[in-house]
């Protein structure tokens, strides 16, 4: 199990990164944490010639807040995402999420950038970044862009990001007061990728639901909003037979795949089940 | 294609030239010459091959060694001083925490990042802990509680009986 | 006779240190200069005649030395790979030679090797050869293989049927007659990879002008490998060495002589050079050994009040693509799946065949387990079915202490066990009336608990001698050299070799009580052909029945020689003279005693040995007990359900085994959690998953699921000891005792948590989706 040979250069910033990309073209890849890429190369189903290593850039690791948003920057790695005292009190759904990727060792070593840019629809970031509007800021040869993250992820393992852009920072809209998010896997073992997973972002303010936003995984060739869900409960008084009733509509519109672990038929029924549940989660107490 | 790297394993500063798509795992075995750190799988998924890369713990496997030029990496030969064994490699002894000893040092690595994360762990915490590690042998129970009694050694505070060095 | 001391003793094992601070020594750490690289070229189609590879390309390739094919390779072959009867004499197999030669039958059977300066240089050249395929229809299926008009594998075999063989005594038919209540159910063994954390390696080396061959190999069986690598290789077995270096976990699937260390030992000698491989994860999910894989059919008689009458099971096997070595073994199954219980009649039938799939062989419990998870289904299922407490139903049926040594139907005899105490003691460890209380108080909140049992037997420490060479095809036997030198000390050599058992700590413990020579004092060394005369290796929870009991029989013949020579030395009658913890005096006066050491002094100093005695201080045993050995317990599983995801987890799990005498409880218990954590495996997550075109879908461990930490709970474990009466030390085995008796605790407690759902049998793995589906097929209603 080793890769085919390649070359290898470590840019410093994101304008040398981005010019060793347009430089080697199709033949060149961005290697960031490498737990999508490696293990593909180690199989030889991945074979690019020459690696981009932006691991260097500097100042491409952080979380902080800003203008009403919270700012992660693309090498921030999923650990650190798991320990952050701002997330856990603004963006527990990104926590959550993040404490239920891989294991410790991937934690430490994949970054949120690597695993949006990646587009696995099994993978737990896309959902909650999706549920969480967040906006993505790219850099390419005519500079700096923004894509939503409704655009961004546009099938298995394909983004909208083009080959010769990288992604550079995720900005995500500070949840209002009250608001609160949770996201449950339901996986074999827990190591493993999500057979179905929800993101689930809610404010319930005095007796009604003023926000509402549930990303699926595991439940088409991307990321899905369950906008049926977000229908059914926004306005509503978030009783229990409205999160009942509300969760059933988390099929609408998904095409879940079939595999080892799942029909389409037990992912239908697994979205409603842990939508009814996140939904419990986070309402609970109003 | 080769590229120099500087990596300082265990205290000790290596430089070597290397292919890029060396991985780290190799060039700690084959290149440096430390076996402890063992290869159960391709995917990252057995943790046999885990070490610490500036502190955090990695899956040598899945990790190109140009990607720790310049950075601190500790392995289990690290993990004992002289003879006296490190509190978790003791604990792992004296409570029958391996048979096999093929995942042991990723097992050992992994649970020495547990406990400098969370130094008092319920036993939950800790398989959740080893989620990242796979053993055929022990059906980690007596790993489980290897991390349970190291725990109690290496607490901050607790009576420090100095291990006796293996003879 | 000394009393007992380290034997009973939970002493820390000396293995230990090396392993907690990685300087043990697995095949891959093996230092060796000048070592060539070899990459296996596997096939990628499940059946196929190979029509050419090309490899021109490949050998232009940076750092190619040499690449061979079956074609170069066979006229170097002086045999097959081994096939022995294993109960089945009369079956039929094809010659397999360890590379593909005009045919590939399974995915990932060698077709061409490639040696270089490196191992990358290695995989480089092998992405340059091309294998031209003409491809011919797969069959994966046991049934689909002996249906009229299947593709067949091995033509000259002239279908896929390898055997169909009777294991019979009684009358079935008129037990069903006498019977209330008859039931048939199929019960699925699913097939599993063994995934020893450590994947196989070999390193040879072949010393052209001395003629002389060194193996070193991540094995279970030097020596049967050294056997066959001198048949195959045409080599004087004299000059053969193999070595089992650490080996990083077995469980059966390295108790084969495999094609690569016939192949690395060919190419060694072809290149004068030493060559090593080393097996990828990805390589070893097809290349090395699968185990199960049967379908067991079985047709009860029972009475009403839960007597079991007799039972007729049919196992299917699936052989895969050849015969391996000890590929019938499992056809053992047969023979204990009467398991605990009495019975009047058995009417017991096997069948084999092949299939384009990886071959299958033994894994942990080669067997037992699917013998005991047909019995122990059989008993619950019976007991639904009549609607009596499993519990009793077992009791209604078990052999009684005062039935021992029991004789089975087909003809086995139980060496001893009480069934009774050890399920006694199970039910009390988990309060079983509590439990059947809080499982129909929770059923009325929408809960599902389940409580499963498992009071399995087991047949292990293979000899005896005659039996197993009557059954199996060998005479198996243990070996020991108990070897006290000059300064007292002592090496113990054993024929088998461990691969985390720990023999190296609980082998110095037997040789400790009998020679009252201290424990670190005692090397003991096993894995090498060069250092005892012969073995007979590790597999099937065999070594401390046999290779235990011969140190201890070593052992006493070196303290009789010692006595002897301490009589001379205290010039009295031997008959007055005893030995113990190692002294010698005359009864009565042990304060004139004379010590170990100064008998070994005197055991090499030969001027001072009795007249006509020769020197040293050593013996070697061939052991042959007079029978086989079996464990038995009790387990006990809770589960509970999630109605709504269908995932099972498991509560408690209490388990109370006997294996005779524990030599050190400590790895007892440690061999029963690893046991019964692979058990739990094939309940809950693993199995081996193929396409309809043969390639395997759960071909990494990303898909094939090996439960984690947090998938298993701690276990509760307690004890009887019941010594066993065929071997001097009383021990019987214990290695995989945990595997076969926690897969059915486990499915037994997954179908009586969905009793209400009418659900009388769920298939393995008991995925969380499979769950859910029964608990819904009926739109959820509840009986």
């Amino acid at each position: 199990m080793i890769p085919a040979a390649f070359d290898y250069v470590v840019p410093r910033t994101l304008p040398e990164a981005v010019a060793e990309l347009v430089k080697h073209g199709q033949e060149a890849k961005v290697l960031a944490g490498g737990h999508s890429l490696i293990p593909l190369m180690k199989l030889r189903l991945s074979t690019p010639s020459f690696l981009v290593d932006i691991g260097r850039i500097g100042n491409l690791s952080y979380i902080r807040e800003e203008d009403g948003h919270v700012a992660i920057g693309a090498l921030t790695s999923h650990h650190d995402i798991e320990f952050s005292e701002l997330l856990k009190n603004k963006l527990p759904l990104l926590t959550s999420a993040a404490s239920q990727i891989g294991d410790p060792q991937v934690r430490n070593r994949g970054t949120i950038g690597g695993a949006a840019a990646h587009a696995d629809p099994f993978g737990d970031f896309p959902a909650c970044l999706l549920a969480l509007d967040a906006e993505f800021k790219a850099v390419g040869p005519r500079g700096e862009r923004s894509i939503a993250a409704r655009d961004f992820f546009v099938d298995t393992f394909t983004s909208s990001l083009e080959p010769n852009e990288i992604l550079r920072e995720i900005r995500i809209p500070t949840p209002p007061p009250g608001s609160r998010g949770t996201y449950l896997k339901f996986s074999r073992r827990s190591q493993d990728w999500a057979i179905v997973a929800v993101a689930a972002q809610v404010r319930v303010t005095g007796h009604e639901v003023t926000q509402v936003a549930v990303g699926l995984t595991g439940m088409g060739s991307h990321p899905i909003r369950a906008s049926g869900v977000e229908q059914a409960l926004r306005g509503k008084a978030g009783h229990d037979d409205e999160l009942r009733g509300a969760a059933e509509r988390a099929t609408d519109g998904t095409d879940p795949p079939q595999d080892l672990n799942g029909s389409p038929d037990y992912r239908r029924h697994l979205a409603r089940v842990l939508t009814r549940r996140a939904l419990e989660q986070v309402t609970a107490h109003h | 294609m080769r590229r120099r790297v500087a990596v300082t394993i265990n205290g000790t500063k290596h430089e070597h030239e290397v292919e890029p798509r060396l991985l780290l795992v190799q060039y700690i075995r084959d290149v440096v010459g430390l076996t402890g750190t063992h290869v159960g799988c391709d995917t990252s998924n057995c943790g046999a091959c885990t070490v610490e890369l500036d502190g955090h713990s990695v899956k040598s496997c899945t990790v190109f060694a140009v990607q720790a030029d310049g950075a601190q990496v500790t392995t289990i030969e690290g993990l004992a001083q002289g003879t006296t064994l490190h509190p978790l490699q003791q604990a792992f002894w004296d409570e029958h925490g391996l048979q096999c000893g093929f995942c042991t040092p990723g097992m050992i690595m992994a649970a020495r990042q547990l406990l400098a994360r969370n130094p008092n762990p319920s036993e939950q915490e800790i398989r959740v802990g080893l989620e990242g590690n796979l053993c055929r042998c022990t059906g980690y129970h007596n790993i489980v509680k290897s991390i349970q009694a190291a725990a109690k050694v290496m607490a901050p505070g607790a009576e420090r009986k100095a291990p006796a060095p293996v003879s | 006779m000394a009393i007992s001391q380290m034997v009973g003793a939970s002493i820390k094992r000396r293995e230990d240190p090396r392993l907690v601070t990685g300087t043990g020594s697995y095949v891959d750490d093996i230092p060796q200069t000048a070592v060539v690289h070899m990459h296996v070229i596997r096939s990628s189609e499940a059946h196929a005649r190979i029509l050419g590879i090309e490899t021109g390309r490949a050998k232009e390739a940076d750092g190619v030395i040499a690449i061979l094919t079956g074609k170069d390779l066979k006229p170097e072959f002086g045999a097959p790979l081994p096939v022995t009867v294993c109960f089945v004499p009369d079956k039929k197999y094809p010659n397999h030679y360890p590379i593909a030669i005009d045919k590939v039958h399974y995915v990932g059977e060698p077709v061409a090797i490639v040696l270089a300066t490196s191992r990358a240089a290695a995989e480089d050249a092998g992405e340059r050869i091309e294998v031209k395929y003409q491809s011919l229809p797969a069959v994966l299926d046991i049934e689909k293989a002996i249906e009229k008009g299947a593709p067949i594998l091995h033509e000259e075999l002239g279908s896929n049927l390898s055997y169909d063989v009777k294991f019979a005594a009684g009358d079935m038919d008129a037990a069903l007659k006498e019977a209330d209540v008859t039931i048939k159910q199929r019960l699925i063994q699913q097939r599993l990879i063994p995934i020893a954390i450590e994947p196989r390696g070999v390193l040879a080396d072949f010393k052209t002008f001395s003629n002389k061959l060194t193996v070193w190999s991540s094995t279970q069986i030097p020596h049967f490998v050294k056997v066959w690598l001198a048949v195959i290789l045409g080599i004087p077995e004299s000059n053969v060495r193999v070595v089992a270096p650490e080996v990083g976990g077995g469980f059966g699937s390295k108790i084969r002589v495999y094609p690569e260390e016939i192949l690395t030992a060919l190419a060694s000698r072809r290149l004068g050079r030493p060559v090593k491989w080393i097996e990828d994860r990805n390589e070893n999910v097809k290349a090395t050994h699968h185990g199960r894989d049967q379908i067991w059919d079985v047709e009860i008689a029972a009475k009403k009040d839960g007597t079991v009458l007799g039972i007729r099971p049919t196992q299917w096997l699936n052989l895969g693509g050849y015969c391996s070595q000890f590929g019938t073994f499992q056809v053992l199954g047969m023979l204990v799946a009467q398991g605990a219980y009495k019975m009047k009649a058995f009417d017991g039938r096997a069948v084999g065949v092949f299939t384009n799939t990886t071959p299958t062989d033994a894994y942990r419990g080669a067997g037992r387990p699917e013998a005991t998870y047909l019995i122990e289904r059989v008993m619950d299922l019976v007991a639904r079915e009549t609607g009596i407490d499993p519990v009793e139903v077992r009791r209604k049926n078990f052999v009684r202490v005062e039935d021992q040594p029991f004789t089975t139907l087909l003809g086995l005899t139980y060496d001893s066990g009480d069934y009774t105490t050890t399920l006694n003691k199970a039910l009390e460890m988990v309060d079983y009336k509590a439990l059947r209380r809080e499982q129909a108080e929770k059923r009325k909140q929408g809960k599902y608990l389940g409580i499963g049992l498992s009071t399995y037997i087991e047949i292990c420490g293979l000899g005896p001698a005659a039996a197993t060479q009557a059954a199996v095809g060998v005479s198996l036997w243990g070996m020991s050299v108990v070897n006290v030198h000059f300064t007292g000390k002592a090496t113990v050599i054993i024929g088998s070799s461990p691969h985390g058992q720990g023999h190296e700590t609980t082998y110095a413990q037997v040789a400790s009580d009998v020679l009252g020579i201290p424990v670190e004092d005692i090397d003991v060394q096993h894995g090498d052909t060069a250092i005892g005369p012969m073995g007979m290796d590790t597999y099937g929870s065999r070594s401390t029945a046999l290779d235990g009991n011969a140190v201890h029989v070593s052992a006493t013949k070196v303290q009789e020689k010692a006595r002897k020579i301490a009589a001379h030395l205290l010039e009295a009658a031997e008959g007055d003279v005893v030995y113990e913890n190692g002294k010698a005096f005359v009864k009565g006066t042990p304060s004139k005693a004379v010590t170990i050491q100064e008998i070994a002094v005197a055991a090499f100093q030969t001027s001072r040995l009795p007249k006509g005695m020769e020197g040293g201080l050593e013996a070697t045993t061939f052991f042959d007990p007079t029978n086989f050995v079996w464990p038995f317990g009790a387990h006990i599983c809770v589960v509970e359900i999630d109605a709504e995801t269908g995932a099972t987890r498991i509560l408690r799990y209490v388990a109370v085994d006997d294996c005779g005498t524990r030599i050190n409880p400590m790895v007892v218990d440690g061999q029963l959690h690893g046991g019964i954590a692979q058990g739990i495996g094939q309940a809950l997550f693993e199995e081996a998953v193929y396409d309809e075109a043969g390639q395997l879908r759960t071909g990494s461990l990303v898909d094939y699921l090996v439960p984690t930490a947090s998938d298993l709970p701690s276990f509760e474990l307690a004890a009887t000891i019941t010594p066993s009466p065929v071997n001097p030390l009383g021990t019987k085995g214990i290695g995989e005792a945990g595997t076969i008796a926690s897969t059915p605790a486990v499915m037994n407690a997954i179908v009586d948590a969905l009793e209400p759902f009418g659900v009388k049998d769920v298939s393995m793995p008991a995925t969380p989706q499979k769950v859910w589906a029964l608990m819904h097929r009926n739109g959820g209603t509840k009986r």
